[in-house]
């Protein structure tokens, strides 16, 4: 029972590690609140989904969901955030919660309002050991989620762009001044966030088998929290958070039984780290 | 015949009339209360630079503690409605003191946090009647008898002029200018001597009780409530509403507040995108003209201050 809950509980905070990773990148880089992200996570599951309904094939789909999420973040990115860097925070703030609403109100136009299935098969089994039990799904989100942590890592630390990355998180003008391409750096973060954020999508339509326009509504803000808990803008601490919100929700909830809506765990728990460490869990002033 | 004209109205043709006043009086007043609202906030963000992305939550605190006491306590709507705003205050305060720890983008997530768990409360907490909400609010009496919802409208518009006087002599007084230096640089105006949080608290707290006190006139106004009505939507529609006519200015919000409060009513015929096309307005304004309808560099103003300058320029 312990143990079975405590594998739900990191599935879920896995895919919300998916989630809130794209947004610390782009917090961290960028200094916004892009709201709009969990819009792109939508997108994701949307164009994964009308892929695989296309081709048959949930692999495909899921990286046709990842490229099609990246390529509107960056779209994002060029047209709507960088032509506004230069104002207060608010003004990128508004334009993401403008460009959330848009997003999901096409999707309602354009897709239908109805939730629509996602049965994917994904080819790797359910697992049991006694009174264990992982579905299908759940391994599927634990191996993407994985494989995308040990890339993230090996980008970050190895190569000389994920060098550069860390350093525009820290001083833009002082990368760009030693040759650094700053502009072509804040694209990258924003196509790889994104397409964590795609991949994030398309595995919550296939764990849920549905897809329908308000899917990121929630996603939205718990995210935000969690990456607020995380500290602002680090990497290991979003991922952190993400697994502790998890684990929180599936306990308190599911175990304890306490009637608390599930959803407000995030805010309580970003709440309660706050008051005593204003900089959330691993971050610095 | 046509001196006679009011006398013999028809009487289907007075109902439809009846109809239609009482329809626009129904908007007028909802209006009034997002005017309300948005200038509440701007308090807080617009004059002290505090971004509250949870407005809602105090607006629904007031709403709750008039209904609560009007309907459990049996209040008057005179006593209820002013303890409304000082509930709201007060709570405003109290949240205000720890949200002041945390900056800028953790003070904007934490606001919302706050909205997300008061409207939680609302909802799971049995005392506050649920997802049922409460019922049986009345508009107010007065003179023996229950207002009629034009009188109403007049009693909020009276009041609301009475904060905007207050809002103007405060901004000329010391408190504007401490708040002013806070938003245009906190760290400078530390050592220039501005008590910070003191005056952050002070936003706060005028803010709050604002929205509170627009809560008691809202619960009043639409005599049932329920949680879903003072939810992080609604902030958001009250913080678009300060952006959109020029956060910081005296009559943005306010001009914000009756526009896209209008703006629900007039697309009615185009329904199926109305909240598309609402995003999308937000989102070109903001990026095309982010200081807001009525900001120092938007079109508007521009213009206006040309028309303005050109006699001089010509003497």
């Amino acid at each position: 029972m312990l143990w079975q809950q405590l594998a739900n509980g990191i599935a879920i905070g896995s895919v919300y590690a998916l989630i809130s990773l794209g947004l610390t990148m782009v917090y961290g880089i960028l200094r916004i609140l892009h709201v709009a992200h969990a819009g792109i996570y939508a997108l994701g599951a949307y164009v994964g989904l009308f892929s695989f309904r296309l081709i048959g094939n949930f692999w495909l789909s899921l990286f046709i969901g990842m490229a099609g999420a990246a390529v509107a973040g960056y779209l994002v990115e060029r047209f709507l955030y960088t032509p506004l860097l230069h104002l207060p925070r608010i003004a990128p703030l508004i334009v993401s919660i403008g460009l959330f609403t848009a997003l999901e109100e096409a999707f309602r136009i354009v897709a239908g309002p109805h939730t629509l299935a996602y049965n994917a098969r994904v080819g790797l089994g359910d697992l049991s050991i006694g009174s264990f039990h992982l579905t299908e799904t759940q391994i599927l989100i634990l191996f993407v989620t994985f494989a995308v942590l040990v890339f993230l890592w090996a980008f970050l630390t190895k190569t000389r762009t994920g060098l550069a990355m860390r350093a525009c998180a820290q001083d833009p003008e002082t990368t760009s001044s030693f040759g650094v391409n700053v502009s072509a750096i804040i694209a990258v973060n924003f196509l790889i966030g994104s397409a964590m954020a795609g991949a994030a999508g398309v595995l919550i339509g296939v764990y849920d088998n549905q897809v329908w326009p308000t899917m990121g509504s929630l996603p939205a803000y718990k995210a935000l929290a969690i990456v607020v808990l995380g500290g602002l803008g680090n990497i290991p601490g979003t991922v952190l958070a993400s697994i502790v919100v998890g684990l929180a929700e599936t306990f308190f909830i599911g175990v304890l039984a306490i009637p608390f809506p599930r959803d407000a765990v995030a805010f309580v728990a970003m709440i309660l780290v706050l008051m005593f460490k204003p900089y959330g869990l691993l971050g610095k002033a | 015949m046509v001196s006679s004209f009011p006398l013999t109205l028809h009487p289907l043709r007075l109902t439809v009339f009846k109809m239609i006043s009482g329809y626009l009086v129904t908007i007028l007043i909802t209006i009034l209360i997002y005017a309300m609202l948005a200038h509440s906030l701007n308090i807080i963000t617009g004059h002290a630079g505090q971004i509250s992305l949870g407005h809602a939550a105090f607006f629904g605190i007031g709403a709750y503690t008039s209904a609560m006491l009007y309907t459990e306590a049996g209040f008057p709507f005179w006593i209820s409605v002013p303890l409304a705003a000082v509930v709201a205050g007060t709570v405003g305060a109290l949240l205000g003191i720890p949200c002041l720890r945390v900056r800028d983008d953790f003070l904007a997530i934490t606001t919302m946090g706050i909205n997300f768990v008061v409207e939680a409360i609302f909802l799971y907490i049995p005392f506050f009647g649920g997802a049922m909400g409460i019922g049986g609010i009345n508009l107010p009496k007065w003179f023996g008898r229950e207002m009629s919802k034009p009188e109403y409208f007049f009693l909020i518009l009276v009041v609301f002029i009475l904060l905007l006087l207050i809002d103007r002599q405060l901004g000329r007084s010391w408190v504007g200018l401490a708040w002013a230096s806070i938003r245009e640089d906190e760290q400078a105006a530390g050592p220039m001597g501005v008590d910070i949080v003191r005056f952050k608290v002070l936003a706060f707290i005028l803010g709050s009780a604002i929205a509170g006190l627009a809560g008691g006139f809202y619960a009043h106004f639409l005599t049932f409530i329920m949680p879903q009505n003072f939810g992080f939507g609604q902030s958001i529609v009250i913080l678009c509403m300060v952006v959109f006519g020029g956060i910081g200015t005296r009559w943005g919000p306010i001009v914000g507040a009756v526009i896209l409060g209008i703006f629900p009513e007039i697309s009615r015929p185009i329904m199926e995108y109305r909240i598309l096309i609402y995003g999308v307005i937000l989102l070109g304004m903001m990026r095309f003209q982010p200081g807001g309808l009525l900001g120092p560099d938007s079109i508007l103003s521009k213009t206006f201050r040309r028309a303005v300058d050109r006699p001089s320029c010509l003497g």
